[in-house]
């Protein structure tokens, strides 16, 4: 019985994180400034960088908080060498030139939201 | 004649079968054109990879990426770098703890190593986690709600969807369970 009303607890709590969205999985929304300083927001991918980097490098080296919305991104620490400018710096990956290539949600896109994609958008707050 | 018939319905359910297995593991993602997200009015966003061009060739998975990233990493499929300061390298502990307070559930077996080979320790230790085993009160609920657990499961590492790759571990019948796994 106990264990009939956690999985009916569980699934509830899983229908409500399930959005309609189709953006991939780990997709993060960046908009706290981006449109207030008249740039389109930034889509972050996590399946593009865990390609290419353990979660550690950013997480813990550079220092990103893992709780999306959690963390104040500027173009100024960006472009000192900081959190994504570590290396997008036109070495390793694209310089903050290429503004579009980040900068590329569609605009008034809520802010800080982690995407679900293709089974559950992830219940609760991220 | 009767035989025939019968080798034919065979043949259809055979047919039909194979063809179920392979629909159960064709995976489709939407291209960053068609993902809600992305503006397709910035001229910028069709140079950017689409996920089906990187993901499809990955070991599958049931749900979240519909990859299984430890698999992918294990395998050698994927080589993601492990530091840029070469003074923070990656720092492997290959022990499993078996979590009890599961309720009716089964056990949970927590590898440490898939999530070293990814997470530095101090991603999980002491701010989510204790390190001392039975000191921290994880529930299900907390997890579903982002805490715990939960900060990567349902958001970027496989979602709470799959509930048995972490309670993947049968009660033992009678007797203490060890706490830590060799």
């Amino acid at each position: 019985m106990k264990l009939r009303a956690m999985q009916v607890l569980v699934a509830a709590l899983i229908a409500v994180g399930v959005g309609s969205s189709d953006a991939e999985y780990g997709d993060v929304v960046l908009n706290k400034r981006s449109e207030k300083e008249g740039v389109a927001p930034v889509i972050f991918p996590h399946w593009f960088h865990r390609i290419r980097y353990r979660c550690k490098v950013c997480h813990s080296e550079l220092g990103f908080v893992m709780r999306a919305g959690s963390n104040q991104v500027l173009m100024s620490d960006i472009a000192a060498g900081k959190f994504c400018g570590a290396c997008h710096n036109g070495q390793i990956a694209w310089s903050t030139e290429h503004c579009e290539l980040c900068h590329s949600g569609r605009p008034g896109l809520p802010t800080g939201r982690i995407q679900g994609g293709h089974e559950t958008l992830g219940p609760g707050r991220w | 004649m009767r035989a025939r018939f019968w080798l034919s319905v065979a043949a259809v359910l055979v047919a039909g079968g194979g063809l179920a297995a392979a629909d159960s593991v064709i995976r489709k993602w939407k291209p960053v054109t068609a993902d809600e997200l992305h503006d397709p009015q910035n001229p910028a966003v069709p140079r950017l990879q689409n996920p089906a061009e990187a993901l499809s060739v990955l070991p599958p998975a049931n749900a979240g990426n519909q990859v299984d990233w430890v698999k992918a990493l294990r395998d050698g499929k994927i080589q993601p770098r492990t530091h840029i300061d070469s003074n923070t390298p990656l720092r492997i502990l290959d022990s499993e703890v078996i979590m009890t307070r599961t309720g009716d559930m089964p056990y949970v077996r927590f590898p440490h190593r898939a999530h070293t080979e990814w997470l530095d320790c101090s991603n999980c230790h002491d701010a989510l986690f204790a390190s001392k085993i039975g000191a921290t009160p994880i529930t299900m609920l907390a997890i579903l709600q982002g805490e715990y657990c939960g900060r990567c499961h349902g958001a970027v590492s496989f979602p709470l969807t799959e509930c048995a790759r972490c309670h993947n571990t049968p009660k033992a019948a009678a007797g203490a369970v060890p706490r830590r796994a060799p």
